[in-house]
């Protein structure tokens, strides 16, 4: 087996907060990223995506020198995929893991490409009809968020990301087109993960478990079956 | 060639577990619970278990390497639970096993969680004759096996048609006031809660053995119900209550429990007589409860029937479980699972590999 190409710096980018989505950096240009497209498969795909990636550019695992993971906002179980995978390797590798907003990427996305005159808004699909979402300056600077809240609360400025295409109400008449990204790049995190701002590298869990206390317990002489 | 080497990981509930072993010999078992932060919702509440286990995965896969004394460099193999469990838990152990096999190059391992409550046993009392039948019992499964291979065959017998046998002790337990999780409360509170002078009397309320009826043992002979009892004594303890008459809190526990366990063990025993097998092999939490163990060594021995029970900590849910069944699964010269594998909550004891 022939020499694999060596980087001094090699940034793996990992983020499951909607799709699984990887990529990999030099830190002056993405060399790698790959995108498998099902909101529900990320345990199943991230890690052979990863695997082909990483084989298909000619490199080994352990060339890896940074690992940026987005840390969501994002549905939770998938979310939980790509942090549990990134902080093993980032352990098991010996190298730094840094976490990021996710909505953040898809706001450095929109900047690199016909970015928009002022403030604009980056939203994912969260489930029980309502978005995720962040606001962001012209100069590509999270101003407010990330939240969680109806598409109808969103201030009326123009929106980029995933979620326009499951709520279509966000492309309402008071709003600019929606011309931004729609998909987050992989890519685009292991290059530009490490100058964003960091998140931490716990999920955004935006909220709470649905569990309450058990109330008080029903009689089952009234209602024999009760408590079934 | 020396036994393989062998890391396992479990999180199908509310225990994270990552255990290593060297063939049927244990070199680490660490266990991260997240039971008190489900206390005052009195049961498993799956997100809460799910953010537990991101938490709690790499430090106790960190420990156990360090218990061990391993490097991941040694290894031969990765196995992980696969299911059966809850979906959002499995999904990080197993996020998790695919991340070390691939920064590492070892083959995985995605196994059947049950499969591994009998596998267990081999850590502590080595090779399995077979058949055997095992009867797993925690607050997620009843179920009676008949194991004809630890690692190839295992076929469900019987299952809970309602309640798991650790439920009904959560949702007894509740009922009388008692803290969650119920089982060893329950068998405290019976056995006198530390005086043997206050021990309940197991016979003082007869409540219903679910499936035990001549008309339920043609179609459910194995099987069990817990609800019907669980609805009986919450019905015994409301009309004291509205008869002004105190709940005798001992007595109640005693006969709830000996309802349980004298099920449990009647028809564990049965299906060894039916089915041939001297060896019976006992795992999950609730194997761990004293009357059940008292009652099944008792009518075990009456028919020359071999009981095994490894120890509590071995017992509940633990990576070491997952890592002896991996073990067998590499002796045996088994294919490992193609990495693009899913956690499946139903996943059935006949798969014990995916
Ligand atoms: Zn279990």
């Amino acid at each position: 087996m022939g020499r694999l190409p060596v980087a001094d710096r090699l940034t793996l980018g990992v983020d499951t907060s909607t799709q699984v989505q990887v990529g990999l950096s030099d830190g002056k240009q993405v060399l790698a990223s790959r995108t498998y497209d099902d909101p529900k498969r990320h345990v199943e795909q991230l890690a052979p995506l990863l695997s082909t990636m990483i084989t298909e550019i000619g490199l080994d695992v352990t060339a890896v020198t940074g690992i940026v993971v987005g840390v969501g906002p994002g549905p939770y179980t998938g979310l939980r995929v790509g942090i549990a995978t990134a902080r093993v390797l980032g352990s098991v590798l010996g190298v730094r893991v840094r976490g990021v907003c996710s909505l953040d990427v898809l706001a450095v996305q929109w900047q690199r490409g016909e970015r928009p005159d002022g403030d604009f808004l980056i939203a994912t699909d969260a489930r029980r009809r309502e978005v995720y979402w962040a606001r962001y300056g012209a100069d590509g600077v999270r101003v407010d968020g990330p939240s969680v809240g109806r598409p109808d609360q969103l201030p009326a400025l123009p929106v980029a990301g995933p979620a326009g295409l499951v709520h279509p109400e966000l492309a309402s008449a008071d709003r600019t087109r929606l011309d931004g990204p729609t998909r987050l790049d992989g890519g685009v995190l292991a290059l530009a993960g490490p100058e964003l701002p960091d998140a931490g590298i716990e999920p955004l869990y935006l909220r709470s478990p649905d569990a309450a206390p058990p109330g008080p317990r029903k009689s089952v002489l009234a209602h024999p079956r009760a408590l079934r | 060639m020396s036994e393989p080497l062998i890391l396992g990981i479990e999180s199908s509930c509310d225990e994270t577990g990552v255990g290593i072993v060297r063939g049927n010999q244990l070199l680490a078992n660490e266990v991260a619970s997240s039971v008190e932060e489900h206390v005052r919702f009195g049961g498993v509440v799956p997100e809460v278990a799910s953010r537990a286990h991101l938490e709690a995965i790499v430090p106790t896969i960190e420990r156990a390497l360090k218990t061990a004394d391993v490097d991941l460099g040694q290894l031969d193999a990765i196995a992980v639970t696969a299911g059966p469990g809850l979906m959002g838990a499995l999904v990080v152990g197993i996020a998790a096993a695919k991340a070390l096999a691939l920064a590492t190059g070892k083959p995985l391992y995605g196994v059947n969680h049950l499969a591994g409550h009998v596998a267990v046993d081999l850590l502590e009392h080595g090779p399995l004759p077979q058949p055997a039948v095992a009867l797993l019992v925690s607050g997620g499964h009843t179920s009676l096996l008949r194991v004809d291979d630890v690692a190839t065959k295992i076929i469900e017998i019987g299952a809970t048609i309602d309640d798991a046998a650790g439920e009904a002790y959560d949702k007894v337990a509740r009922l009388l006031g008692l803290s969650y999780p119920g089982g060893p409360v329950i068998d405290r509170i019976a056995n006198g809660d530390g005086d043997p002078q206050a021990a309940g009397d197991p016979t003082a309320i007869r409540f219903p053995r679910g499936l035990t009826a001549q008309k339920d043992l043609v179609k459910h002979r194995f099987d069990f119900s817990f609800s019907g009892l669980k609805t009986a004594v919450a019905r015994w303890v409301e009309l004291r209550q509205r008869d002004g008459l105190d709940i005798p809190l001992a007595d109640v526990a005693a006969s709830f429990q000996e309802a349980v366990c004298d099920v449990l063990s009647a028809k564990a025993i049965d299906a060894c007589q039916s089915l041939g097998a001297e060896d019976l092999l006992i795992g999950g939490g609730v194997a761990a409860n004293g009357r059940l163990r008292v009652l099944l060594a008792e009518r075990a021995e009456e028919r020359g029937i071999r009981l095994r029970r490894p120890r509590p900590g071995l017992c509940t849910d633990n990576g070491a479980m997952i890592a002896v069944l991996g073990a067998q699964m590499v002796s045996r010269g088994l294919p490992p699972s193609a990495l693009d594998f899913a956690a499946d909550s139903t996943l059935p004891v006949s798969r014990p590999l995916v």
